[in-house]
């Protein structure tokens, strides 16, 4: 390191000078300097604490370099770049400037997360993560995307403020903020695995972010594939590694959304799926906890980042210079579009984990460590998830895309800046793919003897992915394989935008009869007493002459009691 | 931008045919793969695998596995559809 600032201070003051800087070339320097002259900033910072302020009797430790933190503030870096290269031909009629802030403010925000040494600093930048990325939704200006960055946003928040209610419950068990191993014992961890979860996309979890990735600007989508989930991926490597129960969590992230994905007619929503897929290999990872699963749950999302950024890009390409997305309406742009389908395919082998790509260097680690670990029960659930990611996500997205039949559509290649991001993205997947030694250097453990490249691997990979393959032509040739058709699946976020709405809607006469009823009771209850309290004690009440009345029959009483005592 | 109803056709009407709009092309593709994916099954026999899941014991598991993974994954998804396909416009009608 040549000055030691946190790394998110570099992002967030370039934010500022983008939003200050005339369009142009000094612009367009400010997005490619910033996450260069950082990343470079980064290489080699030694570990422990760098930055300590005392707030309130704490220290906070806005920038600590933790075991995972290097490797996911080098890939922040790359994704950032990788990004804002994407985007640098944003126009003033795209919000350019909001874009490209938000997105600084964004990879800054997942920066500041990685390199936070205790929970109040990754609380806040927890927070900042959803704020900032909701621009990059908004900026669609659409209505769809206006309303799908809401419940984005909500949700987000909400998985902030679990986070914040289980750190004060264990800092107020434990006396200390520093965030580090938690492990799932107490109503805090609790809450904070909840938190996780939610921007990790569990199941029943995950809806906001196939809801909202698929909403966001051409662009946008890009960065918001890298940052928020795999800063969940961080956070669960730190806190709670060798949680038995994230190895189930994560072969069910594996398994669900490939069904969905099948199915899905809008290429960036089985994207979104795929994504979700992806991370449930890096979960179960997580879950095993040894230094392999773990090497390899962090050595994929690395290479995730890449290759699923490439696959938004190809995506974003599309519907930047055709404007449509779905893969009813898409087909045959192989003709108009030759190397942007050539540079998604390297995406979509990276994803499938064909040998040579860098899906492959890292997944096979996770498949290994499960094997190592003797879950003969979870590994064949995550090999039938790998045939599914190269069926919807390998070959459904260049094929319907691409490829299938000619939709008719003739436009041209993206411009330079959106094919110099996506050759970038190509030339590291298969960089990782071929050589992944440098990746290897990078990983949290010594990878010892595991090598990605030896013939049982290579072989077992290939025949299954050929295989499944096989499958797909068998399907189409069949005629089994389901059409693209124009249409919505419902997931579980027909819970919260179709059920409870008109649960909520339904009640209203209800709430309403029933109100009026009370107040009707209660009226009519109001009414009786003060006629009553009229009749008896009003100007011709009964209660008029109560007093002197009934005072002549007591005096009488007691004077007969008094002779009768008396008398006795 | 979104406007999918007006998709229409906009090949120039004297194009030249691209690699994929050839049957033959096709087809010889296929033929290629089929052979490759035979050569794997058969590499079987020759390669001595190291085998750790008691299941990859059997002779070209992961092919027959890859195979019928892919196959039942579509399967089931379309019968999902039955279940969870809604109209286009679901979420925005009262």
């Amino acid at each position: 390191m040549w000055i030691d600032v946190p790394p998110f201070l570099p992002f967030f003051l370039g934010a500022l000078l983008v939003a200050l800087a005339p369009r142009g070339w000094a612009r367009s320097a400010l997005l490619l300097g910033i996450p260069i002259l950082g990343g470079l900033n980064l290489i080699g910072a030694n570990p422990g604490p760098h930055m300590e302020v005392e707030v309130f009797h704490y220290t906070l430790t806005p920038f600590q370099v933790g075991t995972f933190s290097l490797l996911f503030g080098y890939i922040f870096h790359i994704a950032a770049f990788i990004g804002n290269l994407f985007a640098l031909h944003l126009k003033r009629g795209d919000d350019d400037t909001l874009q490209h802030a938000a997105a600084l403010l964004y990879a800054g925000s997942a920066l500041g997360a990685v390199f936070a040494g205790d929970f109040i600093t990754l609380f806040v930048f927890w927070e900042l993560l959803s704020v900032t990325s909701v621009f990059l939704i908004w900026a669609r200006r659409t209505d769809r995307s206006a309303r799908a960055g809401f419940r984005y946003l909500i949700i987000q928040v909400l998985s902030g403020l679990l986070l914040l209610a289980g750190a004060l419950i264990r800092v107020h068990e434990t006396g200390s903020i520093a965030f580090g191993y938690v492990g799932l014992e107490g109503l805090g961890a609790w809450l904070i695995f909840l938190s996780f979860g939610i921007k990790a996309a569990f199941p029943l979890l995950h809806n906001w972010l196939t809801d909202a990735y698929p909403e966001g600007t051409p662009t946008g989508t890009v960065f918001l594939s890298s940052f928020t989930t795999k800063v969940a991926i961080y956070a669960l490597a730190v806190a709670f590694p060798g949680t038995e129960m994230l190895i189930y969590i994560g072969a069910v992230m594996t398994v669900f959304p490939i069904f969905f994905a099948v199915i899905e007619n809008d290429l960036r929503r089985v994207l979104g799926y795929s994504l979700i897929n992806q991370l449930g290999f890096m979960v179960t990872g997580i879950g095993i906890g040894t230094a392999l699963a773990l090497n390899g749950a962090v050595a994929h999302a690395f290479s995730h980042i890449i290759y699923k950024s490439l696959l938004f890009m190809g995506m974003g390409a599309v519907l930047h210079q055709t404007g449509r997305i779905k893969g009813s309406d898409l087909g045959g742009l192989y003709k108009s579009m030759p190397i942007t389908a050539a540079l998604t395919t390297v995406g979509a082998a990276s994803i499938s984990a064909f040998p040579l790509f860098s899906g492959f260097v890292s997944k096979s680690m996770v498949m290994a460590a499960l094997l190592e670990g003797e879950h003969y029960m979870v590994w064949p659930v995550l090999l039938f998830a790998s045939a599914g990611v190269f069926h919807h996500a390998g070959i459904k997205i260049p094929f319907f895309a691409f490829f299938a039949h000619d939709s008719g559509i003739r436009t041209k290649e993206p411009p330079w800046n959106m094919l110099l991001a996506m050759g970038l993205g190509a030339l590291l997947c298969v960089g990782i793919g071929v050589y992944p030694w440098p990746l290897y250097s990078l990983l949290p453990f010594p990878v010892g003897d595991f090598t990605p490249y030896d013939l049982t691997h290579v072989l077992t990979q290939t025949q299954l992915l050929f295989f499944g393959a096989l499958a797909f032509v068998g399907l189409q040739k069949t005629g089994i394989y389901p059409p693209e058709l124009r249409s919505v699946n419902i997931d579980a976020e027909w819970t919260y935008r179709w059920f409870i709405p008109r649960v909520i809607r339904g009640l209203v006469p209800v709430v309403s009869y029933l109100n009026g009823a009370v107040r009707a009771v209660a009226l009519g209850a109001v009414f009786g007493i003060k006629a009553g309290t009229s009749r008896i004690y009003g100007p011709t009440g009964l209660a008029r002459h109560w007093p002197t009345g009934s005072m002549v029959i007591w005096v009488t009483v007691m004077l007969a009691a008094y002779l009768i005592v008396y008398l006795l | 931008m979104n406007n999918h109803e007006e998709a229409r056709d906009e090949r120039p009407s004297a194009e030249k045919t691209h690699l994929w709009d050839k049957p033959e092309n096709v087809n010889r593709l296929l033929r290629v793969f089929y052979a490759l994916c035979v050569a794997l099954v058969l590499l079987d026999f020759v390669v001595h695998r190291h085998v750790v899941h008691p299941w990859e014991r059997f002779f070209g598991f992961h092919a027959f596995y890859g195979f019928v993974a892919c196959w039942t994954l579509v399967v089931v998804a379309k019968l999902l559809r039955k279940i969870l396909m809604r109209g286009e416009d679901y979420y925005d009608v009262d």
